[in-house]
């Protein structure tokens, strides 16, 4: 429970005063209006840090204000690897100066003569006001390329001033991360997994089609080198399933030659089948039969059952950093009995359409709660107030922390399940929280859940 | 080459010591910011975010509002905002983005405080400053704005306990282990009275009560400004010192009774002779006559180098001279007043300035994440700081005002 900074203000909002809104009024994409914004404590969600570590041996250099630093910083701190991370400050005397081109290749310049060791790639990060200046980044890069020539640089950007407007940040950043590929001979029994922080379940649908059809598989976060990254440029075909993903994706193979393939990440099974029968089809493979079909749906429709019969009508919540349908997984839960009540979610993704739609018509009441509405800060206690402590079973970070509870499954970001094996896996997480408490509060607060798979 | 980092972190920021410094006052504190400054500051800033209901929110301007300069957009948040939540007071601070397109704080904390009928404040930090900048700024608007005039004057009665507030404690110099509630403690052994802590621990009442007080306390240069605005306003003169060590508390406490004694006595703020009496520094400066120290020890060779805030650290390189009979400098990396270090400390922001003034040491105390930067020469002290390391080294922060001799028995 949330202690009172002033008792004698006793701010303290009900249950029923807490931001949200029935699906059935909610609009899409935005069923919420924009303001000011709450953080959650819930920190388990990768950052562009984590994200950037995923290229073995590479060092990131971030060229940006104090503040904004900061957390970068401690990102790579409580990794333990500040030994491929440096940082360049902006003072105010360069956005007066107009020096920023000179702050950034001689911070960059200064930082790489002092390394021990020459890294073989760098990651210069650079933020939201280089991109208000103007600065000419073509010739900072130009620069430091003929500086460095045994160094591949990219450009990487820290720019949240942006994140409503073209690419989020997110997509430019795992966008970036296949950018110093370099061009090699293709083979076409090679194929490269992209985008997702994670590495995709050796038990996932997407794993068993390629790995069963002989297929090489490169993934990011099995290369353990620099030259290990360098040969996912041999594949023919690029596969993500994070949807943020995709931008990158079709800049890559644009690059590089060779296909990018969307696979969509869902929880309906006829949407299931018809994007793995395309990916077969790019792959020139054969699709699954019906037979196989049916009984992959039959261990769902098992798995379901058993979920249903366990927690009976446990309250259920679940916020989009579980996945990225979070609406989807609702409505497959919720059709099978599941007492899913709450949805966290400041807006509604794209693909989820299909089931938001669904949901209006057939789970009306089925609630939706933003994450970063002032009120959430104090979601909290009104949750413990009207339901106690660990009543509600959440899936996901935030929604653990918003209903206080210690029965959560504990996965960001689609924990690399995919197809049918996302909804038998999630079914035994469920169950595997309804029956193991964990400490919540300590783990909910770790940055980047699984980013030691950098660390090599 | 200056403004690099290449291994070490960097320190809490401006904005992020304006959030820190009104946690607990019952206000509404927003960064006017696109998005990473709430995480940041929450995750690694503050160890209370988990636990106390404070409304510390960011702007999440965009692009669009920022070029076209949509100061409404913020405004209108904010009032709905207040309208629901009801804070006390209404703080803005600002960050690198506002910094660039000219947002005028103070007039847009007048129209919110005229919309809302709620005291606002806008406080111009840009992101580029350390928390000490921010904290400072934001604990002098408090005296400015929230300190009452005291009932009935000072008047103290012969034999009363003189009264105190201390100044400059947040988690990011003090953390949440207890070192706020030690030197309230070691106040009142001394036989005073504790008027108000900004800002742990005390509510915004209290702070009201702060004209009360017969002198206040400086524990970090966060507490520097709000110690001049209270003199300024009220008369009330300051001592600068953290009370750590077994001989430097006492010294401290002595020099603030003899002090505030003579202070008064030569007619108080205002009066010629007490001109410059107002501020009582404690520290050693055992070697500055250029003595030296056990073993030959001096400010080139065979020193501690102690690495951190000003106040504390100075505090702390006094309390080693005292006790230890070693030179100990202070490498200051985040804003000090002027007039607070000795002539052999050094003011350091940056790795660059660092490097070259550890040469000689024998020992530096600092956080664990200046480690890689110490020379194998010196022997190194790990002293956690939340404002360098965030909450990496949470656990391990000592209440060095309870017991400092698990620190000083490494250099003894």
């Amino acid at each position: 429970m949330l202690k009172k900074v002033n008792e004698k203000q006793n701010i303290k909002l009900s249950a029923a005063e807490i931001p949200h809104v029935r699906i059935a009024d909610a609009n899409f994409p935005a069923p919420f209006r924009s303001g000011l914004e709450y953080s959650s404590p819930a920190r388990g969600t990768w950052n562009i840090v984590h994200t950037g570590m995923l290229i073995p041996e590479a060092h990131e250099i971030f060229v940006c204000a104090a503040g904004c630093l900061r957390g970068v910083v401690l990102t790579a701190a409580e990794m333990d690897a500040m030994d491929r991370f440096s940082t360049v400050a902006i003072r105010e005397n360069n956005l007066l100066d107009g020096d920023m081109e000179d702050l950034v290749i001689e911070g960059v310049t200064d930082i790489l003569n002092k390394l021990p060791k020459r890294p073989p790639a760098v990651l210069v990060y650079t933020s939201c006001v280089h991109h208000f200046t103007g600065v000419d980044l073509d010739m900072i890069y130009a620069t430091l390329r003929s500086r460095f020539p045994d160094i591949d640089f990219t450009d990487c950007y820290m720019n949240p001033i942006m994140r409503k407007s073209g690419l989020t940040p997110d997509q430019l950043m795992r966008s970036r991360l296949y950018m110093l590929l370099h061009e090699r001979e293709k083979k076409p029994e090679a194929v490269a997994i992209i985008g997702n922080d994670l590495p995709t379940d050796e038990d996932s649908d997407l794993m068993k089609l390629l790995k069963g059809a002989g297929l090489k598989v490169h993934e990011i976060t099995s290369c353990r080198t620099y030259d290990e990254y360098q040969q996912m440029a041999e594949s023919s075909v690029y596969i993500s399933y994070n949807p943020d993903a995709a931008p990158g994706g079709d800049m890559l193979a644009e690059r590089l030659g060779g296909k990018h393939y969307a696979l969509k990440f869902s929880f309906d099974y006829d949407e299931i089948d018809e994007t793995f029968a395309g990916l077969a089809e790019v792959l020139g493979l054969e699709p699954r039969s019906e037979e196989e079909i049916a009984a992959l749906r039959a261990d769902c429709e098992r798995e379901l059952a058993e979920t249903k019969a366990l927690i009976g009508d446990t309250p259920v919540s679940i916020d989009y950093t579980f996945c990225p349908r979070p609406l989807g997984l609702a409505k497959l839960l919720l059709d099978h009995g599941i007492n899913v009540i709450r949805v966290y979610a400041d807006g509604i993704p794209g693909g989820d359409r299909a089931a938001f739609d669904s949901l209006q018509k057939e789970h009306p009441d089925l609630m939706i709660y933003p994450t970063v509405h002032p009120g959430m800060r104090f979601a909290r206690t009104a949750n413990v107030d009207a339901q106690g402590e660990d009543k509600v079973l959440a899936i996901g970070q935030k929604a653990a922390a918003f209903e206080e509870t210690r029965r959560f499954v504990n996965v960001v970001e689609g924990g690399g399940m995919t197809g049918y094996e996302a909804v038998t896996r999630t079914c035994r997480l469920i169950r595997e929280a309804f029956r193991e408490e964990k400490e919540m509060r300590e783990l909910v607060q770790i940055k980047g859940l699984g980013c030691e798979v950098c660390l090599r | 080459m200056k403004q690099t980092a290449r291994i070490i972190s960097t320190y809490s920021a401006d904005v992020m010591g304006v959030c820190s410094a009104l946690f607990e006052l019952g206000g509404m504190t927003v960064m006017h910011d696109a998005s990473g400054c709430n995480s940041t500051y929450t995750t690694h800033d503050e160890p209370r975010w988990y636990d106390m209901d404070s409304m510390v929110y960011i702007s999440g301007i965009s692009e669009m509002e920022a070029i076209m300069g949509d100061d409404e957009k913020l405004i209108s948040d904010i009032a709905d905002a207040a309208e629901v939540l009801k804070p006390a007071f209404i703080a803005i601070a600002g960050t690198p983005i506002p910094t660039m397109t000219g947002f005028d704080f103070e007039a847009v904390a007048a129209v919110i405080e005229q919309r809302t009928g709620t005291p606002s404040f806008g406080f111009p930090t840009t992101g580029m400053n350390t928390y000490i900048h921010g904290a400072s700024m934001a604990l002098a608007g408090m005296a400015e704005r929230f300190v009452d005039e005291p009932d009935g004057g000072h008047g103290r009665a012969e034999g009363d306990r003189l009264r105190v507030n201390i100044l400059g404690l947040t988690p990011l110099d003090f953390s949440t282990n207890g070192q706020d509630a030690s030197i309230e403690q070691w106040l009142e052994s001394e036989g005073f009275e504790v008027v108000s802590k900004w800002a742990m621990g005390s509510s915004l009442e209290e702070l009201r009560r702060a004209a009360e007080a017969d002198i206040n306390l400086v524990v970090s240069a966060a507490g520097y400004g709000a110690a001049r605005v209270l003199y300024e306003r009220f008369g009330t003169p300051y001592a600068v010192g953290f009370p750590a060590g077994n001989e430097l508390p006492g010294l401290l406490a002595d020099q603030m009774k003899l002090k505030l004694r003579e202070f008064e006595e030569a007619g108080g703020a205002g009066a010629p002779e007490a001109a410059g009496l107002e501020e009582i520094s404690v520290d050693s400066g055992v070697f500055l006559d250029g003595s030296a120290g056990k073993g030959g020890s001096t400010y080139e060779e065979g020193f501690v180098a102690v690495i951190g805030e000003g106040i504390t650290s100075l505090s702390l390189a006094s309390t080693i001279e005292l006790e230890c009979d070693i030179p100990a400098k202070v490498l200051c990396a985040t804003e000090c007043p002027d007039g607070i270090l000795r002539s052999c400390d050094r003011m350091t922001p940056d790795e660059d300035d660092i490097i070259p003034e550890l040469e000689g040491a024998a020992y530096v105390i600092a956080d664990p994440l200046y480690k890689p930067i110490v020379p194998e020469s010196a022997e190194f002290i790990a002293l956690p700081h939340e404002a360098f390391s965030g909450r990496i080294y949470r656990d391990e922060i000592p209440d060095l005002v309870s017991d400092i001799n698990e620190l000083l028995i490494k250099i003894k």
